[in-house]
């Protein structure tokens, strides 16, 4: 039950989502929102960790405006989010500490070739 | 020997709730069934506890294929039932480990519930947002093709920008007066309402971001004035693009407790 343009199209337009209208009709942001985030807690006696829920309320509320949209061009929100997934973060770390160590390794060839072009002995003594 | 089942809670209705839940298949693939006590009606389902116990919940809410389908599940299962009857939904992933736990809920919470579904009774959650509606040919449309040439593209470049950048400026003021105007209106029409922070446009399938995204509690008997007040709204502000969905069931007004007032 979508209904466009009421009005010239200069003019707002009302689009209407007819839950009542099937099941299909409501789109999954919009349910995701409601039933993630509102409806009554009551912890079962089964529980989620709160802070999951939390958490995962959180980041479908950053993404939630177009999660179909996400989904389609591949956007793996789960995995590739360091706040949500501890493997993630620590990848992060890795390519931090990789970056690094790749930049002093250049910074020391850089030296040696300084030194070797000035024809000094100092700095290619590692070469001998 | 076979494992008991979990019972995951859709939602608490009245007595009469019972009869509107018979054949239908809810989460998991189970069976939809009526659980009484305390006067009160907690729509219910078997779930299996290996797709459904503690760690494998967990798990299973992080797969977006596997949230999709409980979500939807869960919601139909409540949709169905409130066309009926006061509902007062539950949360996503609502799990007893028997029915005399979720009895024993029912029984603990029987107050605040009954409060509850007195206060929705008759009354819809209808959804609206609003998006600014930023044209970028509207910056775009009113530069002139044939800039000075004296001036280089560097200058025309900025010129250009630098109007672009006023004209969303402009836009979004007047989207945010709108915006502030269009929920006063609907807020006078409705029981109750609720203010969400807008949604961001992360990875937008829109252009303009969100103004206003409420919901409101309605009584049934002015949801036609309400949709058409929205409808009126939409014509009236052109700084937004309007968006109505509904009606659900109130999952906006049950509150952390179940409770809550209307304001």
């Amino acid at each position: 039950m979508t209904y466009g343009n009421l009005a010239p199209p200069s003019s707002g337009t009302v689009r209407r989502s007819g839950v009542a209208g099937g099941p299909q009709a409501a789109n999954l942001a919009d349910i995701l929102e409601r039933v993630l985030d509102k409806g009554l807690v009551i912890a079962g006696d089964i529980r989620v960790n709160l802070l999951d829920i939390e958490l995962l309320t959180i980041k479908l509320r950053l993404v939630i405006a177009s999660l179909d949209t996400a989904r389609q061009v591949g956007i793996n929100w789960w995995e590739s989010d360091p706040w949500l997934n501890a493997q993630a973060a620590d990848r992060a770390a890795e390519k931090s500490r990789d970056q690094q160590e790749l930049e002093e390794e250049n910074r020391e060839l850089r030296n040696r070739i300084e030194a070797l072009e000035s024809g000094g002995h100092n700095g290619g003594s590692r070469g001998d | 020997m076979t494992e008991n089942p979990c019972v995951w809670v859709y939602a608490v209705a009245d007595d009469a709730a019972s009869a509107f839940t018979a054949g239908s298949i809810g989460v998991g693939g189970g069976a939809v069934r009526p659980l009484s006590a305390a006067g009160l009606t907690a729509i219910v389902g078997g779930v299996a506890r290996s797709e459904f116990g503690e760690a494998a919940l967990r798990q299973n809410l992080e797969d977006l294929e596997w949230l999709e389908r409980t979500a939807r599940a869960h919601h139909e299962v409540i949709e169905t039932v409130a066309r009926e009857r006061p509902v007062v939904p539950m949360r996503l992933a609502t799990v007893y480990s028997s029915d005399e736990a979720a009895a024993g809920m029912l029984r603990e919470r029987a107050a605040d519930l009954r409060q509850a579904l007195i206060r929705l009774g008759g009354r819809s959650e209808w959804g609206v947002k609003a998006y600014v509606a930023i044209s970028d040919d509207r910056a775009d449309g009113q530069q002139p093709e044939t800039a000075d040439p004296s001036a280089g593209p560097g200058a025309a470049y900025l010129r250009r920008r630098r109007a672009q950048l006023a004209a969303h400026r402009d836009a979004r003021q007047e989207a945010m007066a709108s915006a502030q105007a269009v929920h006063a209106e609907l807020d006078r029409l409705s029981a109750s309402a609720r203010l969400y922070p807008p949604q961001s446009p992360t990875i937008a399938d829109r252009s303009g971001s969100m103004a206003l995204n409420a919901a409101y509690l309605v009584g049934d008997d002015r949801a036609e004035e309400f949709e058409a007040a929205v409808t009126e709204l939409a014509a009236r502000h052109g700084a937004l693009q309007l968006t109505l969905t509904g009606p659900w069931p109130a999952y906006s007004f049950v509150g952390q407790d179940g409770t809550e007032d209307a304001r």
